[in-house]
């Protein structure tokens, strides 16, 4: 048994028993951020606290939401929106905070592709990282069936439906996932536990692997200098703040961070008091009905993209496009070929590779919304088989990358 | 088993039981999410074929689907081929379509523009002609066919008639 002396203070008590100083120095004082790094290295904090406005919102909405095909829409509509004190607070920083966090969520990631964040040794932050995406976007698919709208219902219905895998006509497995021939209460019922319980959790374990990934690694910097953060550190605690590279992460590294966080709620609960109305879609305050499909049935704005992947091909090859845009971007630290670790504007062309990316998903995005007819049917063809083809070079533009 | 340590051996009985746990709760778990027996049963649909009017679509409610019948006039009937034709139920020598109401794609309600008479979808932007065949893609085949029986004036949805099987040898339910 550990040796035990009596307390001389409350500190020294939990000390002896939980080491909270030493815990306080892995987690904090003594974890070492490079000092070249700008204010996106604050997006994950960001993301953190965007985390947690959903899981308090969400606590608040859990106690009056009923999941019952007859009582959930009233029950949000209703009695959430009219009759509960701030219960309409709690559901617009809720919606808010879904589609914001996919916002932080696409500028984390570019910023990762850009500086090269997910290369030697960091590619198991880029994997959980992806996984988390992942996890995020079925988070957002169950909540979306919960308020049993006319969206709910035919996103329901759409996206249960490619599980059939298209020619395969697996239709045992659609009504498997639906426990019903159409979406109804057992679809309800099951969406709601897959949202409040089983997927947090998953989030929650991904955030934990997430964050564990970096200890390694440790986070990159603006030049994906090679930083040695044992000698580094040393230099710092012996006294040598200026001359070090690195700085500590709290309170130093936070004091950053948490001052970006407050310029990002301010513009946050701009969006939730005076135009909330982006996450909320105009289709969903219409009850589910099954016997009519709403004109347009469209995704919400972080889905678009891969929808109009999935949407201008025959059934099969649209499935299978489809696929594709869901998993490639995990495979990222292994179709980069190239051992430099440096922002893309410096890497030839991966660096245009990298715009043609952005300005792609963009264009994807802005052709989902819009009708499948026309110009914007091309529109959509082309910048789809472009994503693919981006992809599909990248393994061999970076192969011939010189070193940088 | 000389060899075998005593705690392999625990290892090794922990894993069988483990195993014969795990694989005997993934069928609960597996069919907790199937269907209830309730739902599997939601019965069988009516419908009276004598109230339809010609070329003005009347949607039916047939377990949670909508279905499709669709009375078509003589000129219709005139200028259809032959694969139009197989698909068609005829009750006293009128032609119906009887189809439900999902587009083959991704299981949107089309919808049915009397003038040009067609189905048309507005997700995806499939078509579909009188006959319920596919006529612009994505769509990938025609809409589905239910087991019906034909009694009379009315049509039973869920029971297998005779026109249903003959349809389903021939191979043109979808």
């Amino acid at each position: 048994m550990a040796h035990f002396t009596k307390a001389t203070s409350v500190k020294d008590w939990l000390n002896q028993r939980l080491a909270i100083e030493k815990v306080e120095k892995v987690m904090a004082s003594e974890y070492w951020i490079p000092k070249n790094i700008n204010f996106l290295w604050a997006m994950g904090m960001v993301l953190a606290i965007t985390f947690g406005l959903l899981l308090v919102s969400g606590i608040f909405l859990l106690m009056y939401y009923q999941p019952n095909v007859e009582t959930a829409f009233d029950s949000v509509n209703y009695t959430i929106m009219q009759e509960v004190g701030y219960g309409w607070l709690w559901r617009h920083v809720h919606a808010v905070a879904a589609s914001v966090v996919f916002l932080i969520i696409y500028i984390h990631m570019l910023t990762g592709i850009y500086y090269g964040s997910y290369k030697k040794g960091r590619e198991m932050i880029w994997i959980s990282g992806m996984l988390l995406f992942v996890a995020f976007s079925a988070e957002a698919f169950s909540g979306y069936m919960l308020p049993w709208g006319q969206m709910s219902y035919w996103a329901g219905m759409v996206i249960t439906n490619l599980f059939s895998a298209g020619s395969l006509e697996l239709n045992g497995v659609v009504e498997w996932i639906r426990g019903d021939y159409v979406p109804g209460q057992a679809f309800l019922t099951r969406f709601f536990m897959l949202h409040v319980l089983l997927v947090p959790l998953a989030i929650l374990a991904l955030i934990g692997v997430h964050f564990a990934a970096l200890r390694i690694p440790h986070v990159n910097n603006q030049d994906g200098e090679d930083i040695d953060f044992d000698v580094e550190a040393k230099k710092y605690l012996a006294g040598d703040t200026k001359g070090s590279k690195v700085i500590r992460f709290a309170n130093d590294f936070m004091s950053k961070d948490m001052f970006v966080v407050s310029i990002f709620l301010v513009f946050f609960f701009y969006l939730v008091f005076w135009n909330y109305g982006f996450a909320m879609d105009p289709v969903n305050f219409d009850p589910a009905d099954g016997l009519k499909t709403p004109a347009h049935i469209y995704p919400e704005w972080y889905f678009l993209w891969s929808y109009e992947i999935l949407r201008p091909f025959s059934k099969d090859v649209g499935l299978i496009a489809f696929a594709f845009a869901q998993v490639i971007f995990v495979l990222l630290p292994f179709l980069d070929r190239s051992p430099n670790v440096k922002t893309a504007n410096k890497r030839g062309l991966f660096g245009i590779w990298f715009w043609l990316l952005v300005i792609d998903m963009i264009v994807l995005t802005a052709m989902g919304k819009l009708p499948p007819q026309g110009i914007y049917s091309t529109i959509g063809f082309v910048a789809a088989i472009g994503f693919i083809g981006l992809w599909v070079i990248l393994p061999f533009i970076t192969a011939i990358e010189k070193k940088v | 088993m000389e060899k075998t340590s005593r705690r392999g051996f625990m290892g090794k009985a922990f894993g069988a039981v483990a195993a014969v746990g795990g694989v005997a709760s993934l069928v609960a778990m597996k069919q907790t999410w199937d269907p209830l027996p309730s739902v599997k049963a939601a019965g069988f649909t009516e419908v009276d074929l004598s109230t339809v009017e010609a070329n003005c679509l009347v949607v039916e409610k047939w377990r949670g689907k909508p279905i499709f019948i669709l009375k078509k006039t003589a000129e219709m009937v005139a200028k259809q081929d032959e694969a139009q034709t197989a698909r068609d139920v005829i009750v006293d020598g009128t032609h119906y379509m009887i189809a439900i109401g999902l587009c083959t794609h991704l299981g949107c309600i089309p919808a049915y523009a009397d003038k040009k008479e067609i189905f048309q979808c507005a997700c995806h932007g499939g078509e579909f002609d009188s006959s319920g065949l596919d006529i612009k893609a994505p769509p990938p085949s025609p809409l589905v066919i239910p087991p019906f029986n034909v009694k009379g004036q009315t049509v039973m949805l869920g029971e297998e008639g005779p026109e249903y099987k003959k349809m389903k040898e021939a191979g043109i339910l979808a």
